[in-house]
């Protein structure tokens, strides 16, 4: 069971969308689970032909225990399911097996391993992982005598722990765990999500430092540029500024690369690639922010198709964990509700979050002159622990640069 | 050729087909129709291809401006597909 989002500590199976035998490849979607922020397609992590699925529909798990079995390398399904049952038992042999549906990679190690646990031989990345799903290293340790605990080892047995009581099936759920198409969500999962939210921006609040900048952009350019491409071409290939504005903050955060990535442990860990998180609201209430991947490097007609499917598919309820774990910086643009600035609160573990307000034409000093012009305001909150003003400022000085050069964004 | 009132219907599908919750019935055809649903640029954007591919009219993006209520859409619809 991964973790698909911050605060996540379960998560249950939807339905499987493999069978064993089946070969998989690396990021295919294996199976739906449903989280407090909906229901979301998993990808594997690794490719390899599925040898056993352990978890059952309906069933309610923690997060790193194994969801399926896959078999690797020169293994046989068979081989691989039989030394796979055997770790259900209590005392299980070292397997060779790993589990097939793996968490994201764990993040950089902390600094400081915990005092209690440190005379145990462990990997940063196992510790952290025994920390966060509440395994004792020391009971762990015992099994390998000689071998440093490894992170496999910490989640097979946070996964044997939780397989005793969550055994019996939970009854089925009231409402159907495969969404629909388009539809709104829920109550349940309303009153859920909600619960979600206020978790992670109680915690936002809680522990990061906010700084906040705001500045205007004139957008006469990139608007003009914008209309002259969008006229040469039919509606389906049209380009919304929310795209270009999705682009120019995935470049500026190029010359301020502390504001994107993650700030854990008491370490800032640069993000791999800029994964923006576009927030969208839900039909009914309720917000998600999935990652829109690499999106610095996106030719501007993909980045446009690629948010458009992202921002249905939230809404849809089919987003991939990773859409939901990797982004690096989030923007939220409330351009089209009215208001003219947001202030946004940070999504933890993230660093900084872009807010757009809509697009107004007024009275704008170009050169000498007073002219209308279509402006916007973008706005930073940032992580103090991580950045300062001088550098959230450089951030949005680029930001208007790159925005006053719209072609060089295409 | 369309009547007037198929027009129409291809604007409420067009409006469930991003807002399904949208009762089309009580809507207000004479009403700017963002006040009435929660609709954003993507959303708007998707009605327009759903209309282009149900009505085979492209509205260019100069014509926004003219789309904002139910019953200003059908009247710009059924110019373009009137004017051939």
């Amino acid at each position: 069971m991964p973790t698909l989002g911050a605060d996540m500590t379960r998560g249950t199976l939807v339905e499987w969308h493999v069978k064993p035998g089946d070969a998989v490849a690396k990021g295919q979607v294996v199976c739906t689970v449903e989280t407090d922020k909906g229901a979301v397609e998993v990808e594997c992590w690794e490719p390899g032909t599925v040898a056993r699925l352990v978890a059952e529909p309906m069933q309610s798990l923690e997060v790193g225990a194994p969801l399926a079995f896959l078999a690797q390398g020169g293994e046989t399904v068979a081989d691989v399911a039989k030394a796979t049952e055997r770790m259900a038992a209590p005392a299980p042999s070292a397997a060779a097996a790993q589990p097939a549906v793996t968490p994201a990679p764990a993040p950089a190690p902390p600094s400081a391993p915990p005092p209690p646990e440190a005379h145990v031989r462990a990997s940063p990345a196992a510790r952290r992982r025994a920390e966060e799903l509440g395994i004792a290293l020391a009971t762990v340790a015992q099994r390998k005598p000689g071998h440093a605990v490894s992170i496999a080892d910490v989640e097979r047995a946070a996964a044997e722990r939780t397989a005793a009581p969550s055994s019996a099936p939970s009854s089925a759920p009231s409402s159907a765990g495969a969404p629909a198409a388009a539809a709104s969500i829920p109550a349940d999962r309303q009153v859920a999500m909600r619960h979600a939210i206020a978790s992670a921006m109680a915690r936002s609040k809680r522990e990061i430092p906010h700084y906040y900048l705001g500045t205007e952009i004139l957008l006469e350019r990139a608007s003009a540029w914008l209309e002259t491409r969008n006229a040469g071409v039919g509606v389906a290939d049209r380009v919304l500024l929310a795209a270009v504005q999705v682009k120019a903050v995935a470049r500026a955060v190029h010359e301020t690369p502390e504001l994107n990535g993650f700030y854990r442990d008491g370490t800032f860990i640069p993000g791999s690639g800029v994964h923006v998180g576009i927030a969208v609201a839900l039909r009914g209430g309720g917000l998600i922010a999935p990652a829109l991947h690499e999106a610095d490097t996106l030719p501007l007609a993909e980045l446009m198709r690629r948010m458009a499917d992202l921002i249905e598919r939230a809404r849809r309820e089919r987003l991939r964990g990773a859409e939901l774990t990797d982004a690096t910086i989030t923007i939220t643009n409330l351009g089209d509700l009215g208001v003219e600035t947001v202030f946004g609160v940070i999504s933890p573990p993230q660093v900084a979050l872009v807010g757009f307000g809509r697009v107004v034409r007024k009275p704008a000093v170009v050169g000498d002159a007073v002219v209308a012009a279509r402006v916007v305001h973008a706005t930073l909150s940032a992580d103090h622990r991580v950045s300062d003003g001088m550098r959230g400022a450089r951030f949005l000085a680029a930001l208007d640069r790159l925005l006053q050069s719209p072609e060089a964004l295409a | 050729m369309p009547t007037r009132e198929e027009v129409r219907q291809a604007v409420f599908d067009a409006i469930r087909s991003v807002a399904p919750e949208t009762d089309t019935a009580t809507l207000r055809g004479d009403r700017p129709l963002r006040e009435q649903v929660e609709i954003d640029s993507f959303d708007f954007m998707r009605m327009l291809v759903f209309l282009h591919e149900r009505l085979g009219v492209d509205v260019p993006e100069g014509a926004y401006g003219q789309l904002a209520t139910v019953e200003a859409t059908v009247d710009y619809l059924l110019g373009r597909l009137t004017a051939g």
